[in-house]
């Protein structure tokens, strides 16, 4: 958990702290239960290779999911996210660590920021991108 | 100008929205879909803590309402292609959503578009889900893309 963050301290280019995630099949499996969304390819191997993937791969949801706690980590209890916009680039399969992280791209003169956020993989590729603007406490 | 794989019968559909549903948002599938994306933060399991910020409960992470349902639109508002990938969301929050809130949500048909890509001619399905609680606030809304194509057949 963070500290509670104000929108005199922010300024544009600043990074947003990195969350690291670990995604496993098990937790896919988790979050099919957890969210209802059933679809095969993200829990059945054989259903996903006949459906011409590599192997099950991560629910986009699920790594909207990540890109959400980037930013409710960053801003803490007093901050408040307002939107959250994600576009998905590319796969990503279980067992390989994602990092989500963000920049501050705006300062806006509502007590708002808008940040680019995303995904990446190991080796640097993008596979989610998007766009967060949060709401920040003054001093 | 090239002909449309749009089929009228879904141009002709933007605007429909499906029929209310209601849902009550219970504690224990917070704490599961917390769980399941694996954010600690207690705001989404510990009700004291919660309240301590202000809150009526514990509330919701931001993409919980993902697991939220809604009435589905009319059979025809489907596209012509069998495959579809999830293209991404837009989400706006506009009050925070609690444990034992009730939420009811409204799908809506609100745009279609086709592109030439590399999965061949595509056609983005745009629908956007409005969810109000009991008190009648609009608490959020979430815009999603569909991408429909016709897979091609392998020899």
């Amino acid at each position: 958990m963070s500290q509670d963050i104000y929108f005199e301290d922010v300024t544009e280019g600043m990074e947003i702290p990195i969350i690291e995630k670990n995604p496993t099949t098990q937790q896919l499996v988790k979050y099919a239960g957890a969210s209802g969304d059933f679809y095969q390819i993200h829990y059945d191997m054989e259903y996903a290779k006949n459906n011409g993937l590599p192997g099950v791969i991560l629910h986009g949801a699920l790594k909207n999911a990540f890109l959400g706690q980037l930013i409710t980590d960053w801003i803490g209890p007093t901050g408040k996210l307002k939107k959250l916009e994600v576009q998905y680039k590319g796969m990503d399969l279980p067992g390989a660590p994602v990092f989500a992280k963000g920049i501050v791209s705006k300062i806006n003169d509502n007590n708002t920021v808008n940040c680019d956020i995303w995904l990446e993989t190991d080796n640097g590729e993008k596979t989610t991108v998007g766009k967060a603007v949060v709401q920040l406490p003054t001093k | 100008m090239s002909k449309s794989s749009i089929p009228e019968s879904l141009t002709n559909s933007i605007g429909t929205e499906s029929i209310k549903m209601s849902n009550d948002i219970e504690k224990g599938a917070i704490r599961r879909f917390a769980e399941a994306i694996e954010d600690n933060n207690p705001v989404y399991t510990d009700e004291e803590y919660a309240k301590n910020l202000g809150y009526r409960n514990v509330i919701t992470p931001p993409t919980f309402l993902r697991s939220v349902q809604t009435n589905p639109l009319p059979e025809h508002i489907k596209s012509p292609y069998s495959a579809v990938v999830d293209g991404g969301s837009v989400w706006e929050y506009f009050e925070p959503v609690c444990a034992g809130d009730k939420i009811s949500t409204v799908l809506k048909f609100e745009q279609v578009f086709e592109r030439e890509g590399r999965l061949g001619n595509m056609i983005f399905l745009i629908k956007i889900t409005k969810y109000t609680n009991q008190l009648e606030e609009l608490v959020a809304t979430q815009a999603t893309t569909s991408i429909t194509y016709e897979p091609k057949k392998e020899d």
